[in-house]
């Protein structure tokens, strides 16, 4: 019997350790409580969550493979399919943001090509706490480089994302990484053990004691003893992980394994309990022949040890020595470490002993999940609708384009390869990468989208503004959403206000995606995100990948044409609750987050769609932080002749105020531009579909002026104004 | 006529390069495997990006020590063509076949953008499809891409014409803008004195298709490919 500083060190709770006697018959030894303890803990278990994940639509016709593999798997037609998934790294980024961050890449691309499909894209989406602040800008330049660091080393292009500034993100950053992979649909590969008498291989890296407890690391919260927790982080060597990409991709062509599975969260532990649990079966374990970096490791430190780029992997005896040479040619070892067996049973022996012996159903399938108390969150209050316009419009528009969350992110994405694999389309800095598939007409693009501000002041309409919104920035490059991946980053689950913003806001996303008609095929939950007891916003980040039927209709948000029409898709309203525009203009993070009608939203992509696809769309981009006016100014920066623009406001209605027509971030809006014949094209189709639609102004000259009753609000030359929005964040960091 | 492509643990490019001079340009291409003997006859060898072992120690130190290297050695003291694209041309240093060395970039960071040069010695078999002065589009993507040499050593490359490449503004001049990394003379590829053995920091590789922006890349690759 364990005492209770034990329990609490494991962060297991009586009445699970009550129930964990009772499933494996015995007093757990400390090694046994140490694989429950990382097994059952919030970060692998979604102890607090699976109650409600559970809603979340998972089912539809072009889905392979749902939750509970390592990443989701959609049919993409023509015998190909894409595996992928998004994945949390916020603690351990705080604590040491290189490694933890470059580790999070390492995690996510294991995760894509253990299911047989090589990696072709990653996107992170990141947030940190305001750069005027020395910490802040450290821990940024740490994450921003380790990303780059093992991104560019494997080459996997780093193609997209979104990274945003908020005070609640200061000592909690959050680093959110996605990857795809692309397979042929009948090589995929399983976690699974199949047969009794099959050969466990151990292949990789050798284990160390990095990163012992990073699973139950990422189940707390931080307290002022952060910094003692630096040595629970994972080291990444991308080179190492190169190899073993390649080694493992040649096994799997070769069809010489019959499962395999990487070692993430929990290591040796997770792989060798949830394998077996797959097939029925168990395993019996040498830990004596597990490859070790250190002399004198315990089998607790062994079996939880999170070092890195390590496999574990399955096969027919007659399989070992063909598996063996195929790595021996990467110059990895693949050691055989143990035998699969029909009792159910992880055993693990060590110097001839017998030191676990515990069910592998038990500690998979069995945690309990929790009905944690629910309490209706604080939502936004209508306060938005008193503040003051100000006089000075033209300086509000100033100030937005040098605010980081809108500025260019260049100084982030130069730090990353985007190009290697030779398929990128459309560069970084649009609202959804777009990737060639060679070898057809297809493309594929991806988005990851999450807006925390509006969450917590509307958990439900963050929850549905975040979907609307991936979906939104796919319409603008042409493409119609097939997946999604999802990582939702709260605070702690144990406090009734966050768990009842964690269940609005998964109601809000499961009707969004139902309205869609697209299915979530995986994902991950991050809790706990709260330093000495203040949480950050509620942060769902959804990752939604398209399809592009053909190439040759994908468009930019440049503009293209002088004299070309610009057309807004949809109506803004006078919604100002939850802007960027009163954050930075008036100092407020409060009113209501903006409405959204989700039939409405969809019906807005549709039309711009079939106008894309009719060829009648030269640019296309979406209004989100910063309102119509920031998207406009982005389509002239974007544009290769630096193109202005002149947009008449009275045509972008119904909103009353001025700086709400400029500013506010009311939803389902697309602005387009389009020939004067095609424009006329495109608002007929609008109003027969009954989606309003109107012409509001002309590309051209070297201005970006926006004029309301006849009068210009703001005016500004192309070239000023995309100096102030390039340098923002370099001048942050050259300051210093 | 047949094209080797040399294939280091850590190549990252080796494949982006086959796929330009098989799919693209439609000419025979093989990957070379680095702990091989055997340049299986080809015609050309190109060391492709990547980061070769990791490049833990220095970018291409351990690669030149690749069994292969020695085979690339001799293809290439008979006079036979060797191209190197960025961590490639890192490796040619490394091995010597061109001089000088990579320093880091002079703003400390990876840089992943398109970038401007000038076709400097257009006529190599590297160039010859271009123009003496034309500007060329083409992306970068590394961190040790900051060339120097010894002023003696860069003297005898500029006398020589050994400088194949200069990092640009769009319409051809030089500024210390353009020249992105710090390059001494703002070298982005260079020749050596035989005139077969080129090394450059641009991907053409990454421009030889509209689809990517940009085809500038081809001028390079179908030079190439014409003096087999």
């Amino acid at each position: 019997m364990h005492d209770e500083k034990t329990l609490r060190q494991h962060n297991v709770t009586n009445e699970e350790y009550a129930l964990i006697q009772s499933l494996i018959g015995h007093d757990p030894n400390l090694t046994e409580l140490g694989i429950f303890s990382a097994m059952w803990s919030e970060h692998c278990s979604y102890k607090s969550s699976k109650v409600y994940l559970k809603q979340l639509p998972t089912r539809a016709k072009n889905v392979v493979q749902g939750p509970g593999e390592n990443a989701g798997i959609i049919d993409i037609g023509d015998g190909q399919v894409v595996v992928f998934k998004i994945e949390s790294h916020n603690h351990p980024s705080f604590i040491e943001p290189f490694q933890g961050a470059a580790t999070g890449v390492g995690g996510i691309l294991r995760d894509i090509f253990t299911m047989g499909a090589r990696p072709i894209a990653l996107m992170d989406s990141l947030r940190f706490g305001p750069l005027d602040n020395a910490r802040n800008r450290s821990v940024m330049e740490g994450v921003v480089s380790g990303i780059s660091s093992y991104g560019n080393s494997i080459g996997v292009p780093t193609v997209g994302g979104e990274v945003v500034f908020d005070e609640c993100y200061s000592l909690n950053p959050l680093v959110n990484v996605f990857c795809l992979g692309l397979a042929d649909k009948d090589k995929l590969f399983f976690a699974k053990t199949e047969d009794v008498g099959n050969a466990v291989l151990y292949v990789g890296a050798k284990t160390g004691r990095d990163g012992i407890h990073g699973a139950s690391m990422a189940s707390q919260e931080f307290g002022e003893d952060v910094e003692v927790k630096r040595p629970n982080v994972q080291v990444g060597d991308p080179f190492k992980e190169k190899l073993l990409l390649e080694a493992c991709l040649e096994v799997m062509a070769r069809r010489i394994i019959v499962g395999i599975q990487d070692m993430g969260a929990a290591g040796l532990t997770c792989s060798t309990t949830e394998m077996p649990a797959k097939s029925g079966q168990g395993v019996d374990i040498d830990l004596d022949q597990v490859p070790q970096r250190e002399k004198g490791m315990t089998p607790y430190e062994i079996l939880l040890s999170e070092s890195q780029e390590r496999m574990l992997i399955a096969c027919r005896p007659d399989q070992v020595k063909a598996v063996q040479a195929a790595f021996a040619k990467w110059d990895l070892d693949a050691v055989e470490i143990g035998k699969v067996t029909g009792d159910g049973q992880l055993k693990c022996r060590f110097h001839g002993e017998l030191v676990v012996d515990i069910p592998v159903g038990a500690v998979v399938d069995l945690c309990p999940a929790y009905h944690r108390p629910l309490a209706e969150p604080a939502k936004g209050n209508a306060a938005a609708a008193d503040v003051a316009e100000p006089a000075d419009l033209g300086g509000a528009f100033k100030a937005l384009l040098s605010s980081p969350t809108i500025a260019n992110k260049e100084w982030v994405y130069r730090q990353y390869d985007h190009m290697v694999l030779v398929n990128t389309m459309v560069l970084p800095g649009a609202g959804a990468a777009v990737l060639r598939i060679k070898g057809s007409k297809k493309a594929l693009a991806m988005t990851l989208d999450g807006n925390g501000l509006y969450t917590q002041l509307e958990p439900r309409a963050g929850g549905k503004i975040a979907v609307a919104e991936a979906c939104r920035n796919l319409a603008c490059v042409g493409a119609r959403p097939i997946g999604v991946t999802n990582c939702l980053n709260f605070g702690n689950p144990e406090k009734p206000g966050v768990m009842g913003q964690f269940k609005e806001a998964v109601e809000g996303m499961s009707e969004a995606c139902r309205a869609f008609d697209i299915a979530v095929t995986g994902g991950n939950v991050s809790f706990y995100n709260e330093t000495e007891g203040v949480p950050i916003f509620p942060t769902p980040v959804l990752g939604i990948v398209g399809l592009v039927e053909d190439t040759d209709t994908v468009v930019g948000p440049g503009f293209k044409d002088e004299g070309d029409r610009i057309l807004l898709v949809g109506e803004t309203k006078d919604e100002l609750g939850g802007t960027e525009y009163l954050k930075v203009v008036h100092g407020r993070e409060d009113g209501e987050a903006p409405s959204i009608d989700l039939a409405r939203e969809r019906a807005v992509h549709e039309v711009v769609l079939d106008a894309i696809e009719s060829g009648w769309v030269k640019s296309a981009h979406d209004p989100s932080d910063g309102g119509l006016a920031v998207c406009a100014a982005e389509c002239a920066f974007h544009s290769e002749g630096r193109l202005g623009c002149e947009i008449d406001l009275d045509g972008a209605g119904p909103a009353e105020r001025t700086d709400a027509r400029l500013f506010g971030e009311s939803q389902s809006r697309i602005l387009i531009t389009a020939s004067r014949e095609n424009a006329v094209l495109i608002a007929g189709m609008a109003a027969e579909r009954g989606v309003p639609a109107s012409v509001v102004g002309k590309v051209g000259g070297d201005l970006i002026k926006f004029s309301r009753r006849g009068k210009a609000v703001v005016e500004i030359p192309v070239a000023a104004a995309r100096e102030m929005w390039m340098s923002a964040i370099p001048d942050f960091f050259a300051k210093k | 006529m047949k094209i080797g492509v040399v294939l280091f643990p850590g190549s990252n490019c080796d494949f982006d390069t086959i796929h330009a001079f098989k799919e693209v340009l439609g000419k025979p291409t093989v990957p070379l495997w680095h702990k091989d003997h055997d340049l299986q006859g080809v015609d050309a060898v190109i060391l492709p990006g990547g980061f070769s072992y990791g490049d833990y120690l220095r970018s291409g130190a351990i690669a030149r020590f690749s069994p292969l290297m020695q085979e690339v050695r001799e293809f290439a003291a008979k006079g036979r063509p060797v191209l190197g694209i960025c961590n490639g041309f890192q490796v040619l240093l490394e091995l010597e076949l061109l001089p000088g060395a990579m320093l880091r970039n002079k703003n400390l960071k990876f840089l992943c953008r398109h970038v401007s040069i000038k076709v400097e010695n257009e006529k190599t078999r590297f160039t010859r499809k271009a123009r003496k002065g034309q500007v060329l589009n083409i992306p970068i993507a590394h961190f040790d891409g900051n060339y120097y040499a010894p002023p003696e050593t860069l003297k005898a490359i500029e006398d020589g014409g050994q400088v194949a490449f200069r990092y640009c503004e769009p319409d051809g001049s030089l500024s210390e803008a353009s020249n992105v990394n710090g390059s001494l003379h703002s070298i982005a590829g260079l020749i050596n004195k035989a005139g077969n053995v080129c090394g450059l920091m641009p991907h053409p590789e990454r421009a030889s298709e509209k689809i990517l922006g940009s085809e500038d890349g081809r001028f390079i690759l179908e030079s190439l490919v014409e003096s087999l």
